[in-house]
């Protein structure tokens, strides 16, 4: 027994760590082995970014972490630190309007039960930025990494055609 | 009056907070103190259990408690069975931790509550359980053998129950009959794997002396009862919450979840809040699965391909407990006859045991079995007298002038399985149409010269939906105008928010925007039941309707008084009430709530208004009379259907298949559903798409995988393969509308629909691509690996 315990890995280590979370600066200390998905949710309140299966497939946590779509639940919150993470909650900040891409998802009706929702979202807005005119085939197979079990997917692509669209639009308006 | 929402394609309510990330799932709830559970589960599928160390855990810093079963006291009781039934003869629910012996991989043994999930984990690891393992019985074919292990000793050849259901006489008809063949055909597991997990969390005030529970699930009310009686607390002292649920497709459809009474439980012990939160290891192998079937199937036809008689004998695979009872063979035993005129029908089916998870509804729950049965006869006997299979079906169909039609079995809920309407042809003709079905047959041609396989096939149904026995609603208009309505039925991505409003929104003359919403809360309605079934839109939408007119009729009796006139020439539109003819005799909606509740401290804008409009004097008499019925404009009412409604559908899908890997990929998908008069047509079809996926899965993607050792051997999303976007192909839908004459929407249930004829038709369309290799498809789920089996098989 007395054995057993000394072989008991001891996970109670700490770290500083600084990150910022849609706009905002965090510095906290955090155990090591805590999930950035946990740091978000639990520690910051920012229950935005689902937690589906912990094992990195389904991709409800999906969150940017320096513009980039990762699954918070594969990453330590130790590992983001000196990030930039956008969550869900950052996408249309305190706008009374809904970014273009949440915008598409209402009107398209893609989204049931909402869980994939925030994930399926910023692997969306990762997306577009890489490929502002996405085929049909080509949302599909960008999607592939986020799972819905409500909708079908047929009107997530949909919702996607039309935010790509919407975004283009607005690029062109800028320039 | 004209009704404008119902029927509308109204954008959902919910969305905008579900989009924003601001929707509040229960482990989205982080109370003050609030501590955290993990749950130790068995490693064996069947073991008796000798001893429990828990000394290390208890000791671990951080640890709160730790409970094995025996420190459960009166708790330590098996799980209620929801529905008995005379045929379960052996019923067998769970307890909330295992006392002397273990079930199947992954029951519940101990639970440890922690400062975190974390250390809790921890804990769970420090727990040493010596186990002695007995022999298992990992499928229906070990339990169904003689001299078979015992799943529980006390339980002889495993047999939960056996139902026999005769309807006409059979024996008669097969004996005489031109042709007679039979099938064996098998369905194995699958699961509903809603993307949020289960959950629960729990809080115990004691100024209060009340529990609060949030559990994601689709019976808050049910459990709020047992919950008050496990812990011998008055009802009104036990508050059960399902906030945003994460999907729950039948799985959530249960009481008791073990965690569902520990949890409380320790919280009570605690005077902390606790929660715990399910991870997707756990919810494979102690969330409720279903599907696994044996059929043994004999069918009697004539040279017309009229089908005359069958006689259907299944083995059930319920797992390791009954908590269900014996819902989902009753279902298929009922769902096998379609929508064809079938009047002699043997049905025989026993329920055994199984050393797996426990078996509940999966939605389709027992009814993509049988009208997989049914749909391979049908396309047998097309094969065998060389018709067109969408012919064979469009003989046998029932007409649209023989319904109400019974089919002469008592249904899940103890009614007569009596549809009410359908027009089964005119949902074929819609899907041919949406296939090109007639010139298939040269595209499938052309395509073979190129050596592409391509195959089509159909699959019909009739579901039966909106059962009772009841669900309430209350409507009440606030004094700002805007509407509560809340119910016992909870929502787990069906749009009640938004169906349930445009309901009530038509009968005030309001925007379903102004129509709040409540589901799922027991202390917001305290009646109902649940969500499952297909039954929510139709019998909790029907009572907010029936709760919706009376408030109508009310706000017209408070108008006519204070204007002066009849109820007769009150009208309600647009947020105002208003005398017909003379629109300028009008109150907003909540002037008249306020002036339907005679206070003497009415405060705000509105209640300023009315006293300045000094509309109606002094009267005499008592301030509130009572044909007044009460304060405010505020209704409850309840509606209960006097059987089941029965929803249909056709569906139908080209398939490429390549023969050189076992791969299969759509062309094309149509689906025409029948659901009675639509509240919403996004919110129908999205049901339908949602389902149609989940049907693909369970036909090629999705199976569980259980050793001989009763392990789940794929329980991950590595290995147990969901669909994604890009498996699945677009899905085109389309609506037949034959009103139910049962309830006064017109509405039938189509939450479930989309799933149930998708295996029937994917083996279809297998058997049709792959004709020149002679397979047949007899089993479901299939894969890539075991279609290139069947063909290498059928090639030898």
């Amino acid at each position: 027994m007395q054995e057993q315990e000394e072989e008991t890995p001891v996970f109670t280590e700490e770290c500083d760590i600084a990150v910022i979370v849609n706009g905002h600066r965090y510095e906290q200390r955090v155990p090591v082995r805590l999930l950035l998905s946990d740091f978000l949710r639990h520690d910051l309140g920012h229950t935005g970014t689902h937690v589906g299966c912990e094992h990195g497939v389904c991709g409800c946590c999906t969150v940017l972490l320096n513009g980039e779509a990762v699954r918070s639940c594969l990453m330590f919150a130790v590992q983001a630190d000196g990030m930039v993470v956008t969550t869900i909650e950052g996408m249309a900040g305190t706008n009374s309007d809904l970014h273009p891409i949440q915008q598409a998802f209402q009107e398209k009706h893609g989204l049931q039960c909402g869980f994939c929702t925030p994930g399926i979202i910023m692997s969306v807005h990762a997306m577009l930025h890489e490929n502002p005119n996405p085929s049909d085939e080509e949302i599909r197979h960008e999607l592939s990494g986020n799972i819905c079990r409500c909708t079908g997917y047929q009107n997530i692509v949909e919702a996607v055609r039309l935010a790509a669209e919407r975004l283009r639009q607005q690029q062109m308006e800028v320039q | 009056m004209a009704t404008r929402w119902f029927g509308a394609r109204v954008q959902r309510i919910e969305d905008p907070r579900l989009l924003r990330g601001k929707g509040t799932y229960v482990d989205d709830i982080d109370l003050p103190e609030m501590l955290h559970a993990g749950v130790l589960r068995s490693t064996h599928a069947r073991a008796r259990i000798l001893n429990i160390d828990t000394s290390a855990a208890r000791v671990l810093p951080g640890v709160h408690l730790v409970l094995t079963a025996s420190d459960l006291g009166e708790v330590l009781e098996p799980s209620p069975l929801l529905v008995p039934h005379h045929a379960l003869t052996q019923p067998r629910t769970q307890l909330p931790l295992a006392l002397n012996e273990v079930h199947y991989v992954g029951e519940a043994v101990a639970m440890v509550v922690a400062d975190s999930r974390y250390i809790a984990e921890d804990a769970l690891d420090l727990i040493d359980v010596e186990y002695d393992p007995l022999p298992v019985v990992h499928s229906l074919e070990v339990a169904s053998a003689k001299d078979a292990p015992l799943v529980h000793a006390d339980v002889p050849d495993n047999i939960a129950a056996h139902l026999v259901q005769v309807v006409g006489d059979p024996d008669t008809v097969f004996a005489s009959a031109p042709h007679v063949e039979r099938e064996t055909l098998l369905m194995d597991r699958g699961a509903a794997m809603p993307m949020e997990c289960r959950g629960v969390l729990a809080r115990w005030d004691e100024y209060e002396g009340m529990l609060t529970c949030w559990i994601s699930t689709q019976g808050p009310i049910p459990i709020r009862n047992g919950l008050a009686a496990i812990f011998h607390l008055p009802e009104h002292k036990v508050r059960v919450i399902a906030p945003d649920v994460g999907g729950g497709f039948g799985t959530k459809i249960m009481m008791f979840y073990p965690e569902e009474i520990l949890t409380p439980f320790a919280a009570i012990r605690l005077g902390r809040p606790v929660k715990w939160i399910e991870d997707r290891r756990e919810h494979f192998i102690s969330a409720n699965q279903e599907r696994s079937q044996f059929h043994e199937v004999e069918y009697a036809f004539d040279d017309q391909g009229i089908l005359l008689a069958v006689r259907d004998k299944f083995l059930h695979d319920t797992g390791a407990y009954t908590p269900y009872g014996i819902i989902v063979p009753i279902i298929t035993a009922c769902t096998l006859p379609g929508p064809y005129r079938l009047k002699d029908y043997y049905s025989e089916f026993t329920v055994l045991y199984t050393n797996k998870v426990p078996v509940s509804p999966y939605r389709g729950a027992g009814r993509p079995h049988a009208v997989f049965v049914m749909e391979r006869i049908m396309d047998r006997i097309a094969k065998e007298l060389n018709m067109d299979r969408a012919e064979v079906r469009s003989r046998n169909f029932i007409s649209p002038d023989e319904f109400p039609w019974d089919v002469g079995l008592v249904y899940q809920d103890g009614g007569p399985t009596k549809y009410d309407s359908g027009n089964y042809q005119a949902g074929l003709d819609k899907l041919k149409a949406l296939l090109d079905y007639d010139n298939f047959p040269a595209m499938q041609a052309e395509a073979r010269k190129q050596g592409c396989y391509l195959g089509i096939g159909i699959g019909c149904y009739v579901e039966g939906t909106g059962i009772g026995p009841y669900e309430g609603a209350q409507v009440r208009v606030e004094s700002d105008g805007r509407v509560f309505a809340a119910t016992g039925v909870t929502t787990q991505g069906q749009a009640h928010f938004t169906t349930f409003a445009q309901i009530v929104a038509d009968q005030l003359g309001v925007n379903p925007r102004d129509v709040l919403v409540t589901t799922g809360d027991t202390q917001a309605f305290n009646w109902g039941v649940g969500t499952y079934a297909s039954r929510a839109a139709t019998i909790a939408g029907s009572a907010m309707h029936l709760a919706a007119v009376k408030v109508r009729e009310k706000a017209k009796r408070v108008a006519a008084d204070l204007f002066e006139a009849s109820p007769d020439d009150i009208e309600l539109a647009n947020g105002k009430v208003f005398v017909k003819d003379a629109p300028h005799r009008a109150l907003t909606l909540g002037q008249v709530a306020i002036s339907a509740n005679p206070l003497r401290y009415a405060y705000g804008e509105n209640a300023r208004k009315l006293m300045s409009m000094n509309l109606a004097g002094p009267r005499p008499g008592p301030a509130l009379p009572p044909e007044r019925g009460g304060p405010g404009l505020e209704a409850t009412e309840f509606y209960s259907p006097p059987h089941g409604s029965f929803a249909s559908g056709v569906h139908g899908a080209i398939i490429q298949v390549d023969p050189k890997t076992g791969m299969v990929t759509f062309v094309k998908y149509a689906a025409v559903h029948d659901c009675g008069r639509v509240i919403n047509p996004i919110v129908v079809e999205g049901q339908v798409h949602g389902g149609v996926a989940q049907g693909i899965g369970g036909a090629f993607f999705e199976r569980l995988v259980y050793d001989e050792e009763g392990q789940l051997i794929n329980a991950s999303f590595m290995d147990y393969l969901l669909p994604t976007a890009a498996e699945i192909p677009p899905i085109i839908v389309d609506h037949v509308e034959t009103p139910s004459p049962l309830n006064p929407l017109g509405v039938k249930g189509a939450g479930e629909a989309g799933v149930i004829p998708v295996p029937a038709l994917f083996a279809s369309a297998i058997d049709d691509a792959l004709t020149p290799f002679g397979v047949r498809v007899r089993e479901m789920p299939l894969h890539p690996c075991r279609l290139y089996e069947l063909l290498k098989e059928s090639k030898g």
